[in-house]
């Protein structure tokens, strides 16, 4: 059906275009200059009249005639299936296979009555919408040639109608955050406050309770359900795989990075910066394959030969590999901020007769430690919120433990294992993940805003 | 004054002392050095972590794409394929392709007739071992009734044992006369010399270190307060004295069990697997039938043993057999493994290919590109050229900046809420999977896009504008496609970190096991990065050869696709 609408849309599109510069060209009367706009900016300004209401209409209009028509096919069905939203939409869809003809299970009267007003209502109502778009687009066609004359200033009529498709596709970035914050806070404050969810935590129990098991709240009627929300141990678990990530991923990108800014021969350079970029674009699904075959057990192994209990999903394992992620990260991030510290600084401190490292450790990093600190901060904040390395290579039991021999899981770890699966919106399960979400989006946000504030100011300083 | 007169003393004495001057400047230099050093080392553990990761996942993954076949001769009986004998291709569809396969195989080791033996025989084939045997006849049905060359499919066990996961084996050559005592079932072979004394020795050192564990474990056991666990350390002692008891004792008949090497008998053309065995004698039963049970001269039988014993290995005793008698008859071939390419998922391993996930990445990186790419330019232009500095663009600004670090899984999240709760549209599907990801890499087009309008010399639009050019004239005829190269690179890498991307496209339900390609953008289908992560939570050690392949095949991809950026970069870069 959109195949039709479509097609027509696009037909009037096209012969606006050309009506349009071939009315110009007419009206000019073989003289060009007397136009104020070139003839294509006619075609494209009755091109342009004709795609906005067509596509406003097709984008309100389909809506619209699928809720009509769902509405009018419910009312064949009893008062009890129509009031239960669970039924009702089975009932349609029950109605809207057997309007197409794929119907296996019992034919009701009821249910025949409904396919046949569903497929009437949707066919009168789509064959509407065409009429009704085909209309207002010859419309469209038919006033705007009319309109051209030798005066009618159509690129700027044009040009604000693509200013207005620019500033549509800014608002997107910005529509993407609202959507962000509005779905994941409304999913939160349900969690938290929705009077018709069972077991649901207080924000203080969700804070500060020790222990995580979600699963427990499937069994409303068994014992104690709301302590299944404690999200200590996440933190706990998030933090320590986040300090070991750093731990590796700190002094490695930050020595890699110094480096390459100040000690390394050009040619180096050119071989050393590609090999951080590949390990930048590797994907976190392999590294995560990596951490779970190769490094845990080869951690497991040492561990054992040494005497320690290591846990096959050890955070060690976890922390390790996705130090290496993030490696990139500190590195390139330091590499700019080391190479914007002018050059008068450190001749200054050569001139006082200083060696290059302790120019480097007493001038240069003093001088940048301001965006060094922001891409720690930056590094921090993908080690937060990085999901498949944790996913394949650390638990999913919560301990609550500060040892990196022993299994933790994260956030990131249970928002994936509570959200694949079944998604009911109604249990406090999987809320109790867009509540994860939210804490995550919220911590990553608060990190990276202050992350790029400083790096903002410190450039201003230096530029 | 004073200052200045102490540290000029300070001076003084520092140059007097000229030895701790020396010193100290060694030191200097020395911890020069130093830090030095550690930023090589920084670099070179780097690269080692990448090059132990790559040949780690080349190692594993190569595997994948290699697979044992066998090439047998056999005839498509009509009796199996078309029963009703009316040559209808729907019929001959249905037909069971297997049993011809079976039935091939069976007749390759004419005297196996066990229930078990069968069983395990038949167990060698892939359950889609008819499959391609199941193409050539219903594109040809005369095939019916004729005997022809096929090859067919291994099971995963089978392969990855001509893999060399299997066993080492040795086998030498034995020196009395033997006589076997029957040609099949239980047997009996007694040789005229002390042929077995070398397997006698070693099944006596195997019992030493099981007795020498045993004695350690029990130690341990004794020493808990536990009662329960102190009974079982006394009876882990008593079973090492009576292990011990059977070392020291005169060379009888040893018993041999699954955690030994097991040992074998090749002879008359059979292959006996020994139960027990004595210095010049061996009790065991048949594998593969003896073809009589005539005496064997010195060095026409072999003393076969596979090293691994078998409770150590996958492949058990008769199957090793099979594959071997196979092996060396010529019947096993290895190919390329071109059903890896283009099959759908599956659940048994030598079945499962990658090709509806790479169409499913296809079409989702379509949708992404189709969407993200027309917008994130806009976008740039409208934020590079036309936004007036207030704080309503600031904002923008700082959003994008955000937006780019904001983790992946709450892109899925939003998905999950927005597009798949409150839109309806379908789970699983590329155009959902194409929206999210479109979200993701939006802000780094955007800043990519700027970036290289930014690199554009403002001369250029000024000219423009100059001549008389509106802005908008100035900015999409002569910035943008100067800027295009710079673009086109940012896009490129955009689409690269959207094919790798996880975890956005677990959360909108690409996870689902899907064996059909994908046909259209609402079908349900899944991705190389989620195929992967899937196969990597499977038991099967063939699938963790699988896991391997298609990540080298998802970075032989993003190499592609990152190589073509710099081939951009390298051939539209312009220095102004």
């Amino acid at each position: 059906m959109s195949s039709i609408y479509l097609s027509i849309l696009a037909v009037l599109v096209l012969s606006g275009y050309f009506l349009g510069r071939a009315r110009a060209t007419a009206v000019a009367g073989g003289n060009l200059s007397k136009l104020h706009s070139l003839p294509a900016y006619h075609g494209l300004f009755t091109s342009s009249a004709i795609l906005g209401p067509m596509l406003l209409l097709l984008v309100i209009g389909s809506p619209t005639v699928a809720h009509l028509t769902q509405s009018i096919a419910l009312s064949s069905f009893p008062a009890a299936v129509r009031s239960d939203p669970l039924q009702s939409s089975a009932a349609l869809r029950d109605a809207a296979s057997l309007a197409a003809g794929q119907f296996a299970g019992q034919v009701t009267p009821a249910l025949r009555n409904a396919a046949d007003s569903l497929a009437e209502t949707r066919q009168w109502g789509n064959w509407l919408l065409v009429g009704l778009g085909a209309t207002i687009g010859l419309l469209m066609l038919g006033l705007t040639v009319g309109r051209i004359s030798q005066s009618f200033r159509a690129r700027n009529a044009f040009e604000k109608f693509v200013l207005v498709l620019l500033i549509l596709s800014a608002a997107v970035a910005v529509l993407t955050t609202i959507g962000i914050v509005f779905s994941v806070l409304y999913e939160t404050l349900r969690f938290f406050y929705d009077p018709a969810l069972k077991g649901r935590p207080t924000v203080t129990e969700f804070l500060f309770g020790t222990e995580w098991n979600p699963q427990a709240a499937l069994r409303v009627d068994q014992g104690d359900i709301r302590s299944a929300f404690g999200f200590v141990p996440l933190l706990v678990g998030t933090l320590l795989i986040t300090t070991i990530a750093i731990g590796v991923a700190g002094p490695l990108g930050l020595y890699s990075a110094i480096y390459l800014s100040e000690y390394a021969t050009p040619r180096v350079r050119s071989y050393v910066k590609p090999l951080l970029e590949i390990l930048a674009g590797i994907p976190t699904v392999v590294l995560g394959f990596f951490a779970a075959l190769t490094v845990a057990p080869l951690i497991r192994g040492w561990g054992q030969s040494l005497g320690l209990d290591v846990a096959s999903e050890s955070a060690l394992a976890a922390g390790l590999v996705m130090g290496m992620m993030i490696i990139p990260f500190v590195s390139s991030l330091s590499d700019d901020v080391i190479n914007a510290v002018p050059q008068s600084l450190r001749d200054g401190s050569y001139a006082l007769g200083a060696t290059k490292s302790e120019t480097v450790r007493r001038v240069v990093l003093p001088a940048a430690l301001p965006g060094i600190v922001s891409a720690f901060m930056l590094a921090i904040s993908r080690a937060i919120g990085e999901t498949m390395i944790v996913v394949m290579a650390a638990g999913l039991a919560a301990n609550l433990t500060f040892n990196p021999l022993h299994a933790v899981t994260t956030i990131t770890v249970q928002i994936k294992t509570i959200l694949v699966g079944d998604q009911e919106f109604d249990s406090a399960k999987t809320l109790a993940a867009f509540a994860l979400g939210f804490v995550l989006f919220f911590v990553t946000l608060v990190l990276n805003i202050i992350a790029l504030q400083i790096v903002r100011r410190y450039r201003e300083q230096y530029d | 004054m004073t200052d200045i007169l102490a540290s000029g003393s300070h001076l003084d004495a520092a140059r007097l002392s000229g030895d701790a001057t020396r010193a100290k400047i060694r030191a200097r230099y020395r911890s020069e050095v130093r830090f030095k050093a550690y930023g090589v080392v920084a670099i070179l553990v780097t690269g080692l972590f990448l090059s132990v990761l790559m040949i780690s996942i080349f190692a594993n993954g190569l595997p994948a794409f290699w697979q044992h076949s066998l090439n047998l001769e056999l005839s498509v009986a009509a009796e199996d394929v078309d029963p009703t004998g009316k040559r209808d291709p729907a019929e001959l569809r249905s037909g069971d392709y297997f049993a011809v396969a079976r039935k091939a195989l069976e007749a390759q080791f004419p005297g196996v007739e066990g229930r078990t033996e069968l069983k395990k025989l038949s167990q060698l084939l892939s359950t889609g071992a008819g499959d391609e045997l199941r193409r050539r006849v219903v594109s040809d049905p005369s095939l019916v009734g004729q005997t022809l060359q096929a090859t067919l499919l291994l099971d995963d066990n089978a392969d990855l044992y001509l893999k060399g996961a299997g066993t080492r084996i040795a086998s030498r050559a034995g020196h009395g006369i033997v006589t076997p005592s029957a040609a099949s079932g239980e047997v009996r072979i007694l040789s005229t010399s002390n042929d077995f004394a070398r397997e006698i020795t070693a099944v006596k050192a195997t019992l030493t270190d099981r007795a020498t564990t045993l004695r350690v474990e029990a130690g341990r056991l004794e020493r808990a307060n536990v009662p329960e666990t102190k009974q079982k350390g006394q009876q882990a002692r008593e079973e090492a004295a009576a292990l011990q008891a059977r070392i020291d004792g005169i060379a009888g008949i040893e018993q041999l069990d699954d955690r030994m090497p097991s040992l074998l008998i090749a002879i008359n053309g059979g292959l006996v697997k020994a139960e027990s065995v004595g210095p010049a004698e061996i009790i065991g039963t048949t594998l593969l039938p003896l073809t009589s049970t005539g005496d064997a001269k010195s060095g026409d039988w072999r003393i076969v043993s596979y090293i691994t014993p078998e409770s150590n290995r996958k492949a058990t005793d008769i199957e090793v057999a099979f594959l071997e008698r196979l092996k060396a008859n010529g019947k096993i071939e290895g190919g390329f493994n071109w059903l890896f390419l283009t099959g759908g998922d599956s659940r048994e391993p030598e079945l499962a290919g990658i090709r509806g996930a790479l169409i499913g990445s296809l079409l989702t990186l379509l949708v992404t590109l189709i969407l993200c790419l027309p917008i994130g330019v806009m976008a740039a232009v409208y934020l590079e050229e036309f936004a007036p500095r207030n704080k309503l663009t600031d904002i923008i600004e700082v959003n994008i900046n955000n937006l780019a670090a904001v983790p992946s899984i709450v892109f899925g999240l939003l998905g999950l809420a927005v597009f798949l709760n409150s839109l309806n549209l379908p789970r699983s599907a590329p155009l959902v999977g194409g929206l999210v990801l479109a979200l993701l890499v939006l802000p780094t087009i955007i800043i990519a896009a700027r970036a290289a309008m930014k690199a554009v010399p403002p001369s250029i639009k000024e000219a423009a504008l100059g001549v008389g050019a509106s802005h908008q004239q100035a900015v999409f005829h002569h910035v943008l496609p100067l800027a295009m190269p710079g673009i086109m690179t940012g896009t490129i890498i955009g689409m690269a970190h959207a094919l790798g991307e996880t975890a956005p496209l677990l959360m909108i339900g690409m996870v689902a096991f899907i064996v059909d390609v994908p046909q259209g953008l609402t079908d349900s289908a899944t991705v190389l990065p989620v195929q992967i992560y899937l196969w990597s939570d499977l038991p099967e050690p063939a699938f963790q050869a699988k896991t391997a392949g298609a990540i080298v095949v998802l970075l032989l991809f993003l190499f592609l696709m990152n190589g073509l950026a710099i081939w951009l970069r390298k051939r539209f870069e312009r220095r102004w």
